[in-house]
């Protein structure tokens, strides 16, 4: 009896989790082939390193993994800046409307991405709100190509992981004591001196949980890029999926998968070491 | 300096970003003119059209229907991983098990949707099953992330709770089950309540994943959408996105309530 809690989630994690990471693994060494499913397995063939090979030495793929991370950066990096006031405020407004404004950063969360995709794509295609405004008032006579643009896919992708963002500031900047910020003010400092060497180094923590909570699954992003981004946006998601669905060439795929984990492990790693410290 | 007018704009302005298109694409789903985001009068033409979209309405009481399971499923093996990290001590490969409980928290939906795929073909190819890809896959595969959210709410909860409320239940003489029934579970029930909604929520979200999992018998709402707005934006999926936003608003505003109640009949 004692041995059930145990014993479930060591199977289904086991089953669901480790097991299918070790079959991307293998895949990802396998024969591409005609037929269903479109591989054969590392078995008397030996193992096949084409698909790294591809991968790796491909500028066309290495393109893709340096777009990926750059996105998710900037993206992690733009939040973080949004974020910082905004979990600020958030901390400084009285008590009583601490929870309901709290709820007003995370409700779009819980209202549905694709919705929340689709606004903006209402907001900025060419017969769109922002352009029919901008014709109405004379100041264009042509439509922008504001959608499927580099700039469209950053109005997305933070519009998606700001909450993220908020956050995990916004709980480092509540546990910070008033009491030092007031004490650098009565000592002479100015705002601005406060805020940079009391509030900013005591929420540091958080920020950096809070970059690397956007950073993490923005650089393995698919349907931003693909709804909101130019042709040129072939980040990594878009690639591996790609890969899958229109080449069916499924050892490539997994390829970019392992490579794509490879290089969040170190991100992966950090992030945990955050969470445990606080 | 702590009346400073900035953190207040910024919170304003956040706000503002976050909110106005989704508001706008609400207040639009009212108009009645074809093109989404311009307005030709008040219409509900749109809720009607949406109402008889044979297509989206089966999607979505599929996404329904694989949403709830999945979530009760994730709130039981949620409920077993925070109890196992929290409870269990040492025992030998826990930080594995750690590391595997943590894992669908920070794995790229691409990876978790191909490598769950990868693993039911190979599986089908050993054993017959699962013959058919759709709602059961779906199924396994969100209550699998679900399952992963839910643990940390539960790990949470049980790491503050107190024990000596579960020790004096023992002393009284209450068996471990009588104990864990009306000790441990009430205690519990606010983050497994909360888990199962982020659980829900995450599933109804779901693109990507489901659409590697799952085969033609299996379009969940959001892979229809998706399509959907592939090819541009409909005014029929503003009125979905109202109808996601008050379902959204009620089960927000009904987990509050519920969680109120929980906590207050203490």
């Amino acid at each position: 009896m004692r041995r059930l809690p145990l014993l479930v989630p060591v199977l289904w994690l086991g089953l669901l989790v480790a097991v299918p990471l070790l079959v991307v693994l293998v895949l990802s060494v396998s024969w591409p082939a005609e037929g269903v499913p479109p591989f054969n397995l590392p078995g008397v063939a030996g193992l096949n390193g084409d698909s790294f090979a591809l991968v790796l030495g491909d500028p066309y793929y290495r393109a893709a993994f340096l777009k990926a991370l750059v996105v998710a950066g900037a993206t992690a990096g733009l939040c973080l800046l949004l974020a910082f006031p905004m979990a600020l405020g958030l901390v400084r407004a009285a008590a009583a409307w601490r929870a309901p404004l709290l709820l007003l950063v995370l409700l779009p969360f819980w209202t549905g991405f694709l919705p929340r995709l689709g606004a903006w794509i209402g907001l900025l295609r060419d017969e769109g709100w922002i352009n029919h405004l901008l014709q109405a008032w004379g100041f264009i006579e042509t439509p922008l190509p504001l959608l499927y643009s580099w700039p469209a896919l950053f109005l997305g992708m933070v519009h998606a992981y700001l909450p993220f963002a908020v956050l995990p500031l916004y709980a480092s900047l509540s546990r910070l004591d008033p009491v030092l910020e007031e004490a650098a003010a009565d000592l002479g400092a100015g705002g601005f001196t406060v805020f940079r060497t009391i509030t900013l180094p005591l929420a540091a923590p958080g920020a950096a949980a809070a970059f690397l909570l956007v950073f993490i699954p923005a650089a393995g992003e698919y349907v931003i890029p693909e709804l909101l981004g130019p042709p040129s946006a072939q980040v990594v998601g878009r690639v591996l999926w790609q890969e899958f669905f229109q080449n069916r060439d499924w050892p490539t795929a997994a390829a970019l998968a392992v490579l794509l984990l490879l290089a969040l492990l170190i991100p992966i790693h950090l992030f945990q070491r955050l969470e445990a410290r606080s | 300096m702590r009346r400073s007018l900035f953190p207040r704009l910024g919170l304003l302005l956040g706000l503002l970003f976050l909110w106005l298109p989704v508001l706008l694409l609400a207040g639009y789903a009212f108009s009645d003119a074809r093109i989404p985001f311009q307005w030709g009068g008040f219409s509900w033409r749109w809720f009607v059209a949406l109402a008889g979209n044979e297509r989206l309405l089966a999607a979505a009481w599929l996404s329904l229907r694989v949403a709830a399971s999945a979530a009760t499923l994730a709130v039981v093996l949620g409920g077993c991983i925070g109890w196992v990290l929290a409870r269990q001590g040492p025992f030998r490969g826990r930080p594995l098990f750690g590391a595997l409980a943590g894992a669908p928290l920070v794995l790229p939906d691409v990876v978790t949707g191909l490598s769950l795929l990868l693993f039911f073909v190979l599986l089908e190819g050993a054993t017959g099953w699962p013959a058919e890809r759709g709602a059961t896959t779906i199924l396994l595969a969100h209550a699998t992330i679900g399952g992963a959210y839910a643990a940390v709410l539960v790990q949470a909860r049980l790491a503050t709770l107190e024990r000596e409320l579960e020790e004096a239940a023992r002393d009284l003489g209450a068996g471990p089950a009588t104990t864990f029934a009306t000790i441990t579970l009430p205690l519990l029930a606010p983050s497994l309540v909360a888990g199962w909604l982020l659980a829900f929520t995450l599933s109804l979200d779901d693109v990507v994943v489901a659409s590697f999992v799952s085969g033609p018998a299996g379009t969940t709402l959001p892979m229809v959408v998706f399509s959907m707005l592939r090819l541009g934006l409909t005014p029929e999926i503003n009125a979905l996105a109202v109808v996601i936003l008050l379902l959204a608003l009620t089960s927000a505003g009904g987990a509050l309530l519920l969680l109120r109640g929980v906590l207050g009949r203490r």
